[in-house]
């Protein structure tokens, strides 16, 4: 290479060593997927991965793009809801394309939300989101196809692709794997690309990026979009899992726990939604069925003060400044 | 190499006890009944179900004396947080983990019916004592599940044809504005039309609402005799304040609740509820036997039980008796030896488990208390009329469950 003629200046020396340290932490955190579902229980697993995506998408928003949206969980319902409808319909249909159908319709919605929603912004921004998913939840409660209150239930997992027959949980985890596989590297690769450069621009100072000539609310619409399809990618996997679809999904409640996902895990960071998302299913799992089960609201709240008020940048946030204080 | 006959015959008599043991014990799978208890222990159906209906359970098992058959029982025990895939996913996780034999409690019908679901894949067991669907054991129905305590087909039917035998035959319904709330006004208006009353408006109200004042001044406006809730939870607790605020009942017209357990008329106090008439399906003052059970759990919990934390018991020993009974904790058998006998407790009167998973008994109409009318903290109903248990429930030539039909 022509790179290796030449001295490498110190700066290309420490983004090359800061680009291999992040491949290796990628390589283990692969090998401790694949290997995970022989140690802890895999629907467990899967639970934790559809809502670690979840929790990613929407730190794309909040994390690179400094929009707070807390009306997350609309896309998730109608992902949920536009795969297990058709699947439960029409059981010929494979999963795979159940879920793409999930996604493209949480990315079409996406696109209606953003256009409204980033016309405006902070609180506005929060408030219109949050109005457009309630309105998302009383259709949900209303329409037929859901079956309201009760939810949409016994959804077929079916064949992959005609062939592997996902009814088997370890099957299925590492579909569920493979989905977020690509799910995060959808985002990994946004974040690190030159509009990802262009987001971080608009969330720091916005007058500057128009000032700059960048056209930012195309910019903003996009990132939502993505945001959005990822979300519906994560409910559409869910209720492929769960073999069904309710209201909790399309309830403002999940969007409140998204943001606590990924406050908790660290915004802005590419692993914290995983650890936040992976935090607070457990916690809710192990707690709901000990003696503390009543508490669990109540500490899940303590927890989220106690983050907020001393380590404001989340786990991996928090980790990520000690690393670069001390091992640069 | 030493080989006295005694250790000789040690060894024999110990292979022959394993062998005996575990032919006796083949039946029972992996020598433990396990009972898992989900339910809302921290929402909005806490006191409804929740812990007190766990300590009911506990109660049962140990009213049976711990064990069954020869082995123990365990109990486990967990949080829905009224989510059905919270539900769903802790109940695969028990029967893939624990192998829990019996689910009880459950109260939201989202996550019963996706409990069933699991269920019926994964070929467990559940009894629903917290669910009011009527499709739990209609279009849901499975061979997996039987629903104890009550649904909505008698709360309707029960409430809205005493209310016109009573007299009360121009109605105006308050509905929540959603599936479950479109089905309960279908039932009443059916069941006031053929009893010769008329429906002579109605609103629908968003769920959930927390202003109820223009809607109780529609009510008041119309002139009707009785107003029909057909809604649940905190709504109806909002629209019975709402219309107390705004004499309601003071002005000549009564409300009709369709469904409303003894801890919401508890929380919201006599003065405000008086005169609200309701089907309950058991009610801890009705007779000798009852009384004697709910003191009991009075002692241990501070609270009066509910018509749930009671059928929770009820259904947990009539499970215990039919798993001693048939010898085995095999679902299939379970279900049948539940079924072929007649369930005759504090709880249950004239009980017997249908095809479709439904546990008829006799239901019972009550009207709320005066506070004047009241002796105690827990006086809070009067028991005015029974429905024989074979005109309670949904008739099963009506019924869609395929179980029925075949």
């Amino acid at each position: 290479m022509m790179a290796t003629t030449q001295t490498p200046s110190p700066s290309m020396k420490r983004r090359r060593r800061a680009r291999q340290r992040r491949g290796a932490l990628y390589l283990v955190l692969l090998v401790v997927g694949l290997a995970a579902p022989f140690v802890a229980y895999p629907v467990f697993l899967m639970k934790v991965l559809c809502f670690a995506l979840f929790a990613c998408a929407f730190n794309l928003l909040l994390g690179y793009a400094g929009l707070l949206s807390f009306g997350h969980a609309a896309f998730l319902a109608t992902g949920g809801y536009v795969t297990g409808y058709l699947l439960s319909s029409h059981p010929a249909l494979p999963p795979e394309v159940g879920i793409l159908a999930g996604t493209l319709a949480s990315l079409v919605l996406g696109l209606a939300f953003g256009a409204l929603a980033i016309r405006r912004q902070g609180i506005y921004f929060a408030m219109v989101t949050l109005a457009l998913a309630q309105m998302m939840f009383f259709f949900y409660i209303q329409a037929p196809f859901t079956g309201g209150e009760d939810g949409l239930h016994g959804v077929p997992r079916g064949h992959l692709f005609g062939l592997v027959d996902l009814s088997s949980n370890l099957a299925m985890y590492y579909f569920v794997f493979a989905v977020f596989v690509i799910g995060f590297a959808i985002i990994q690769r946004t974040v690190h690309s030159p509009f990802g450069q262009v987001l971080k621009a608009i969330r720091e100072n916005e007058p500057r990026a128009v000032s700059l000539g960048y056209n930012v609310d195309a910019y903003k619409l996009l990132a939502f979009v993505i945001s959005a399809g990822l979300a519906g990618l994560a409910g559409a996997t869910k209720t492929l899992v769960f073999q069904l679809a309710s209201l909790t999904d399309a309830h403002w409640h999940m969007s409140g726990e998204v943001i606590l996902m990924t406050l908790l895990g660290g915004v802005g960071t590419l692993f914290g939604p995983l650890m936040g998302a992976g935090l607070v299913v457990s916690l809710q799992t192990q707690l709901a069925q000990s003696p503390l089960g009543n508490w669990v609201s109540v500490i899940l709240g303590a927890i989220f003060v106690i983050c907020v008020l001393s380590f404001r940048s989340g786990i991996v946030g928090e980790i990520d400044k000690i690393v670069r204080k001390n091992f640069k | 190499m030493t080989f006295n006959k005694r250790t000789l015959a040690g060894v024999i008599a110990v292979a022959t006890t394993a062998l005996a043991t575990g032919t006796a014990q083949a039946q029972m799978s992996d020598d433990a009944v396990r009972i898992g208890y989900l339910a809302d222990m921290s929402g909005t159906y806490r006191d409804l179900a929740g812990p007190g209906g766990l300590e009911a359970l506990n109660m049962a098992i140990e009213d049976f004396g711990g064990e069954v058959g020869g082995v123990p029982i365990e109990i486990f025990s967990a949080d829905d947080r009224n989510s059905a895939d919270v539900g769903a996913n802790t109940v695969r996780g028990w029967i893939d983990q624990e192998n829990v034999d019996l689910v009880g409690g459950m109260v939201a019908s989202s996550v019963s019916i996706a409990v069933t679901k699991v269920l019926e894949e994964a070929n467990g067991l559940a009894i629903i004592s917290g669910s009011a669907a009527s499709s739990i054991t209609n279009e849901h129905c499975t061979p997996n599940h039987i629903h104890w305590v009550y649904d909505t087909y008698p709360l309707a039917n029960g409430t809205a044809k005493a209310v016109v035998e009573q007299g009360g035959d121009s109605w105006f319904m308050l509905t929540a504005d959603y599936a479950f709330g479109h089905a309960l006004e279908g039932d009443v208006t059916k069941v006031v039309e053929e009893n010769g009353g008329e429906v002579v408006g109605g609103v629908r109200h968003p769920f959930p609402t927390s202003d109820f004042s223009s809607y109780i001044l529609q009510a008041q406006g119309s002139g009707a005799e009785i107003v029909g809730l057909a809604n649940a939870g905190s709504d109806t607790v909002n629209a019975i304040k709402t219309a107390s605020q705004f004499g309601l009942t003071q002005s000549g017209q009564q409300l009709a609740g369709l469904l409303i357990f003894l801890n919401d008329v508890h929380a919201m106090g006599l003065e405000a509820t008086q005169g609200l008439l309701l089907t309950t399906g058991w009610y801890w003052d009705m007779d000798e036997a009852s009384r004697e059970w709910a003191e009991r759990y009075f002692e241990r919990v501070g609270r009066m039980p509910t018509m749930v934390q009671a059928g929770v018991y009820s259904s947990t020993m009539h499970y215990l008796n039919a798993v001693e009974a048939a010898g085995t904790d095999e679902p299939e058998v379970v279900r049948a030896k539940m079924a072929e006998t007649p369930v005759e407790d504090f709880f249950a009167r004239n009980g017997r488990i249908r095809a479709d998973g439904r546990m008829v008994h006799d239901m019972y109409l009550a009207e709320v208390k005066s506070p004047a009318e009241s002796t105690g903290e827990w006086d809070l109903y009067e028991i005015k009329s029974t429905i024989p248990a074979d005109q309670a429930y949904r008739p099963l030539d009506e019924s869609q469950c395929d179980l029925v039909n075949q």
